[in-house]
């Protein structure tokens, strides 16, 4: 019964359940041919992008707002944020150089670059830490301005993602040196780094929107 | 009948030493990223530099060359299938038409200072 309700849906449902048993030792495949996994991947990150936007947003329209405490070109700290830039910048490239080692079936180089990706990551986070211990002793609090609760809900979501990455960066490395990745390595290390690129490229749009952009 | 591996590829090259993959090899990712970190540096330039009447528009061009660039080679979305850029930009438009939307109501780009 299911068979025929699915063949009357699609004419590809046929080609989409033969597929998804001839691929059963790697990736599942959609009926577009697509790797479920990256279907999925890739709607998600469309998704996260309303998410950001929502917070950015708010930044955008709030940070003005300053009854209290100091303002943001009073307390930002530009050359140090470009350095934490630079960092999150460099392990967008460690984690493309990991995946394509991953790719050419490269075991050592994968671990390697995936575990460099994942200091970077915890550079820049501890870098945002210190940003955040720094603004709250000149007297910026979570409380304190619609600008601070603003820009600590912003940049700490971003921190959040951040260090999901890294969590799965040494899940991944763990995992590859148990050999305990079930299916395609390369599209299991793929879609890690494709979730670490689009950490970068939010960082990309909160660095001159609230970092450079004076308010 | 094709199946996952016949798909990619069809979408990705592998060179015969195995260097290349999804049309990029590993120098040319650090040559990509050496024009990421040069963009950033002329980015962070504006902020000691004057830039006058240029300082707006010279950063929101250099932040959606960066967008671009990471998203099209980094995340290979500019050799994948179509479709994963449809699922992408699809929500990234649909955030910035939202939010400039949002924004607009409340007379934001209207505002001084």
């Amino acid at each position: 019964m299911v068979a025929v309700i699915r063949r009357s849906w699609h004419p590809l449902a046929d080609t989409a359940i033969a597929q998804g048993h001839d691929s059963g030792h790697g990736a599942h495949v959609s009926s577009t041919g697509l790797s479920n996994n990256k279907l999925a991947m890739w709607m998600f990150l469309g998704s996260e992008c309303l998410l950001f936007g929502g917070l950015i947003s708010t930044y955008m329209l709030y940070k003005g707002r300053v009854n209290s405490g100091p303002q943001p070109d009073q307390i930002f700290d530009i050359p140090f944020t470009s350095v934490s830039s630079f960092v999150l910048l460099m392990s967008s490239l460690t984690m493309v150089l990991a995946v394509s080692a991953a790719q050419r079936k490269d075991d050592r180089n994968t671990t390697l670059w995936l575990t460099i990706t994942a200091l970077l990551g915890s550079t820049f986070v501890g870098g945002q830490v210190y940003e955040f211990t720094a603004f709250y002793r000149e007297g910026l609090g979570f409380t304190t301005s619609l600008f601070g609760s603003s820009f600590y809900t912003l940049t700490g979501f971003h921190g959040v993602h951040v260090s999901v990455g890294i969590i799965m960066l040494m899940a991944l490395v763990g995992m590859i040196s148990r050999n305990r990745i079930p299916g395609d390595r390369g599209e299991t290390v793929e879609m890690v780094g494709l979730y670490w690129h689009f950490v970068d490229i939010v960082w990309i749009v909160i660095f001159t929107l609230v970092y450079l952009i004076p308010s | 009948m094709s199946t996952a591996s016949d798909q990619s590829a069809n979408t990705e090259i592998i060179a015969a030493d195995g260097e290349e993959h999804h049309g990029v090899s590993d120098k040319q990712y650090i040559v990509i990223a050496l024009i990421l970190a040069a963009l950033t540096a002329i980015e962070v330039s504006t902020y000691y530099v004057d830039f006058g009447p240029l300082f707006m528009p010279t950063l929101f061009v250099l932040m959606a060359v960066k967008f671009v660039v990471v998203v099209s080679y980094f995340m290979h979305l500019k050799f994948d299938n179509k479709l994963f850029s449809y699922l992408f930009y699809t929500g990234l438009i649909l955030a910035l038409t939202v939010y400039v939307g949002a924004l607009s109501t409340f007379k934001f780009f209207l505002q001084k200072g």
